[in-house]
């Protein structure tokens, strides 16, 4: 397996796609087995934790990687395959032919999977601003009425603009930190138990991820593996 | 029942197979990706003591199962849930009529339950009404993940759904167990999407839901439904092993289905043979909070052990409970729904 960058700068294109599901990038949960180039011909080979993760998901991780590594100055041509999945036939063939998702799987998708990838979008954005509450609360800096200009410069806060620019919700000074996933400023009255939801999803986003690197490291005993757990 | 430090717990597993996943019953390569998949999760979460052979975790004897579950598995009652999996399976994967051998066989340590499909129509709810008959079902297994045919799944929400739920109410089949997933079809809906069971849960007051694996990877979803909805629980088949491997991950599980749930609807469950009661048990009952998390989840004690460990699924199946192994107070109902103020969109 490739952990050390290759030549040009595919690694690094590659590491700008994130599993939708997991909001962390591929090449970070050793998604990716092999990124190679020659003469601008790039070579991407894809696993995933199980022979059944969510072929929706599968797509867009493929589709999204076959992006990134066109994109990169130079390349001339991409093969991207995804291996040991339960689907992979179907995906490599579609994304190979840019046949979006339903082209890619004929009768069987009822539309683009957008909507899904929204709806974990939204999800990564409730989950960063649990870190960031967490982080003030822990410094003592009660949330509630704060605007995101008053919030002191911190990681947290850096991933939360990112995951808000993301969505297109609001990210100038005046905006109030506390956004719902629409963008809809949480009443005073709701904020407990509205960050108490931000709370649950990111348990579940983290164990979830937590997870996958355990049953990745268990299909492919040689990959590479954090345990972020302890 | 399981005994530590002056206390005695009773045991229902609410949540074992008794499987054939041998090659020579495999369908397709989809059967054996199956298979494969849980043997995966057998390996990932379980202590290296208790890792079998892939042959072995094919099946398991009559004798295997009565020993890692009653002999060792201080389980007083173990409930099998129905996997047909027919398309992937020759003679199905864990039907009703392979568990019913064992349940018929030794019906004081086994209760059966039987499942439905809503895309077998009419002729599938005169089969459930058969089934109730043969099986005397208290429960189902769904499974809406499924496939069939061309169909890669279906929901809760369904009208023909609706059919046989009325079906199960008029048969007094009273709890109706849902597996969400695995990660397979639809393509692109997703099959861990719980929100269906909102729906019939208000729809259907007088059913229970349990959630199998209280609707992980969406815990946040299940427990936004559940809190609102008192008829809706949470089945522990594959949290419960996190208790190993990830320890804090279980305590923050468990401490946010006590926050958004109550202790009267969470139901352990081992998922036999993917994983087994005896050391799930043993951790859970000398398991706590880790102190640094207190503050916020608070302390398991042993009376919510006791409850999540067998009273409440006691409850659900009319499981008589000796006097002495009860708590006084697990009888009261689940306390009125935390959230029901305006929902999250979603």
């Amino acid at each position: 397996m490739s952990t050390s960058p290759p030549d040009g700068g595919i690694w690094e294109a590659l590491a700008t796609v994130r599993d939708p599901e997991l909001d962390e990038p591929i090449t970070e949960l050793g998604f990716v087995s092999k990124a190679e180039v020659h003469e601008g011909h790039v070579s991407v080979r894809l696993r995933l934790p199980t022979y059944f993760c969510a072929p929706n998901f599968a797509y867009l991780m493929v589709a999204d990687a076959c992006d990134a590594a066109r994109a990169v100055p130079g390349v001339v041509s991409v093969d991207i395959q995804l291996e040991d999945h339960f689907a992979a036939h179907e995906i490599n063939a579609g994304v190979a032919k840019d046949a979006g998702f339903t082209g890619s799987f004929p009768g069987e998708a009822g539309g683009e999977p957008d909507e899904l990838r929204l709806t974990f979008r939204r999800k990564a954005y409730l989950a960063s601003l649990d870190r960031l509450v967490t982080r003030l609360t822990a410094e003592g800096v009660e949330p509630a009425r704060l605007r995101l200009g008053d919030v002191p410069e911190s990681q947290e806060l850096a991933r939360l603009l990112h995951r808000r620019a993301e969505l297109g919700l609001d990210c100038s000074p005046r905006s109030p930190l506390l956004l719902d996933q629409r963008g809809e400023p949480i009443p005073a009255e709701e904020a407990a138990l509205q960050l108490r939801f931000a709370r649950a999803v990111r348990v579940s986003i983290e164990g979830n991820a937590d997870f996958c690197r355990g049953l990745l490291h268990t299909r492919y005993p040689e990959s590479a593996w954090r345990d972020s757990s302890s | 029942m399981y005994e530590k430090d002056g206390h005695q717990y009773f045991v229902v597993d609410g949540h074992i197979h008794f499987w054939d996943a041998r090659p020579s019953n495999q369908a397709n390569r989809y059967g054996e990706g199956f298979i494969n998949c849980f043997y995966d999760y057998h390996r990932n979460l379980s202590p290296a003591s208790e890792v079998w052979s892939l042959e072995d975790f094919w099946q398991q004897s009559e004798e295997r199962i009565l020993h890692d579950v009653f002999e060792v598995g201080y389980v007083d009652k173990a409930i099998f849930q129905p996997t047909y999996l027919n398309d992937f399976f020759v003679n199905g994967f864990n039907t009703t009529e392979q568990d019913g051998v064992l349940a018929e066989k030794y019906p004081d340590k086994f209760i059966v339950n039987g499942s439905w499909d809503p895309r077998d129509g009419e002729a599938g709810l005169d089969r459930l009404e058969a089934l109730a008959e043969r099986w005397s079902l208290q429960g189902v297994k769904l499974y809406t993940a499924e496939w069939k045919g061309a169909s890669k799944g279906w929901k809760l929400s369904d009208p023909w759904s609706y059919r046989y739920l009325e079906k199960c109410q008029e048969l007094g089949i009273r709890n109706i167990h849902v597996h969400k997933g695995p990660t397979i079809y639809p393509l692109n809906l997703d099959a861990f999407d719980v929100t269906d069971v909102d729906e019939v849960a208000s729809e259907f007051p007088g059913l229970k839901f349990i959630v199998e694996h209280c609707g992980l990877p969406r815990l946040e979803d299940f427990c936004w439904i559940a809190t609102q909805e008192p008829n809706v629980y949470a089945g522990l088949a594959v949290v419960m092993p996190f208790i190993h491997s990830r320890p804090r991950y279980f305590a923050q599980v468990i401490g946010e289905l006590l926050y958004w749930l109550d202790e009267n609807r969470i139901t352990f469950a081992s998922d036999y043979a993917i994983w087994t009661p005896k050391w799930l048990i043993e951790r859970f009952v000398d398991f706590q909070i880790p102190e640094d998390m207190r503050g916020e989840y608070g302390e398991l004690t042993p009376e919510v052990k006791k409850k999540i460990l067998g009273l409440n699924a006691a409850r659900l199946y009319d499981i008589p409970v000796p006097p002495e192994l009860d708590v006084v107070e697990a009888h009261a109902g689940s306390g009125e729904p935390i959230a029901s103020g305006p929902k999250v969109p979603a």
